[in-house]
């Protein structure tokens, strides 16, 4: 069983925040096919937010095939994201290692590192390359 | 989706002044709905008219389908907390019980016992002599077990430390799961409401300045940032909310459905807290008869 937060200072959406909470942790592993999510009853006791953005949090799971809720029983986890992308993280850091690098040696710090690297991101995935 | 709440063109005038004006609001049900705005904006005025305690001045309010101040057995469908979270201070928790289970027809005395229980409330205890924590807790019990269709709670987290506050909320929030009532709830704290709210209602300067379903409103409010820009180049699609220039940056927190396609602009997300200001701000602006678009910082 996996436990929620919220970050109310992150200008994410709650039910957005949920979404890529269980993601998460489907892609590293910590939930895998049967395992149970929280009850919506215990999400909104835990930490204090509002039921119909749990609901809209697992309607959208469900409908990206990863969860399936099981009426009277719960909601259960159908699809894992680790096995497909797991295998290509090893080489594709690797590549990422070398660039980071490479931009290091060009003279740049963290944070230019981070907004060459977010700005890039954002621009090709505009162009939807990524 | 039905509506619970539903006020058109409603006001309420104290003497000379408008507490209240030109209000029209469309509270669909299941949804806990925040009500937020400066003190004076009209928050405590509005509830009082939505469970009748006030008559309007002018417009039309329906609540549940009927005009408040409705029958007994319409008024058994709100449920109230009004601020400060009320109790008598001489009577027991027992003796609110009794007290709620005789005034009200749909009282649920299981449910009532099982709270203060769990709650860890001794019956015998006066309410006088309980924490804040505990008082809010014992008014939140009382209205949750006449088993309310809407429930209407004036700023009930404020005079809460933040602990009491959080328990609060969640065993707000598990009633809401548990029983599917619409909740309007008035508030200071945008935090909490960004936790519990799924529904936003800002009032500012006695009128409602924005008002729907929070992920719509954070989905369709951006912030631009990008070289100086005359406001009036913005496409019309994007109403301008608010707006800052220094010489060479524009900032500009815009409302819009469609997607942000001009490349000069770094767009961001804009959290609730932000949004909420932003229209709070733009009432107070607009009351001075200055145009925030015009305001320049250098």
């Amino acid at each position: 069983m996996i436990e929620f937060h919220l970050d109310t200072h992150s200008g994410v959406s709650p039910y957005l925040q949920l979404v890529h909470q269980v993601r998460r942790s489907l892609r590293l592993g910590l939930l895998d096919v049967g395992d149970q999510l929280p009850t919506v009853k215990d999400v909104v006791a835990g930490i204090a937010i509002n039921p119909n953005t749990v609901l809209k949090a697992y309607r959208e799971l469900e409908y990206e095939g990863l969860v399936a809720a099981r009426p009277g029983v719960g909601t259960f986890v159908t699809k894992t994201l680790g096995d497909g992308s797991a295998a290509s993280y090893g080489p594709l850091r690797q590549d990422l290692q070398r660039w980071f690098a490479k931009a290091r040696r060009a003279g740049l710090d963290d944070e230019s590192i981070d907004a060459l690297f977010q700005d890039t991101f954002r621009s090709a995935a505009r162009e939807g390359v990524a | 989706m039905t509506s619970v709440v539903k006020a058109v063109g409603l006001g309420k005038r104290y003497g000379r002044r408008w507490a209240l004006s030109d209000c029209t609001l469309d509270i669909p049900s299941g949804h806990v709905a925040g009500l937020v705005g400066p003190n004076g904006a009209g928050k405590t005025t509005l509830m009082q008219l939505v469970v009748g305690l006030l008559a309007p001045t002018t417009g039309a309010i329906e609540v549940l389908g009927t005009r408040p101040p409705a029958s007994p057995a319409e008024l058994a469908r709100v449920g109230f907390v009004a601020q400060e979270t009320p109790t008598y201070t001489a009577l027991s928790v027992a003796d609110h019980l009794r007290l709620g289970a005789h005034l009200n027809p749909t009282w649920d005395a299981a449910l009532a016992d099982r709270r203060i229980d769990r709650l860890g409330l001794d019956p015998r205890q006066r309410a006088g002599k309980l924490s804040g924590g505990q008082r809010a807790q014992l008014a939140l019990t009382l209205a949750i077990a006449k088993r309310p269709e809407l429930l209407i709670l004036d700023e009930p987290v404020a005079s809460l430390d933040p602990l009491a506050r959080r328990e609060f909320l969640q065993d707000l929030m598990e009633s809401v799961a548990e029983h599917g009532l619409t909740v309007v709830l008035s508030s200071h704290l945008v935090a909490d409401l960004e936790r519990v709210c799924d529904y936003l209602i800002v009032l500012a300067a006695a009128r409602v300045q924005l008002t729907g379903i929070v992920d719509d409103l954070l989905a369709s409010h951006h912030r631009l940032t990008g070289p100086r820009r005359d406001p009036r180049r913005l496409p019309s699609d994007e109403e301008i909310i608010q707006a800052s220039h220094t010489d060479r940056q524009s900032t500009f927190l815009v409302r819009t459905d469609a997607p942000i396609l001009d490349p000069a602009w770094t767009v961001e997300h804009v959290g609730l807290e932000d949004l909420v200001l932003a229209y709070m701000g733009q009432a107070t602006d607009t009351d001075r008869g200055r145009r925030p678009a015009l305001a320049v910082r250098r």
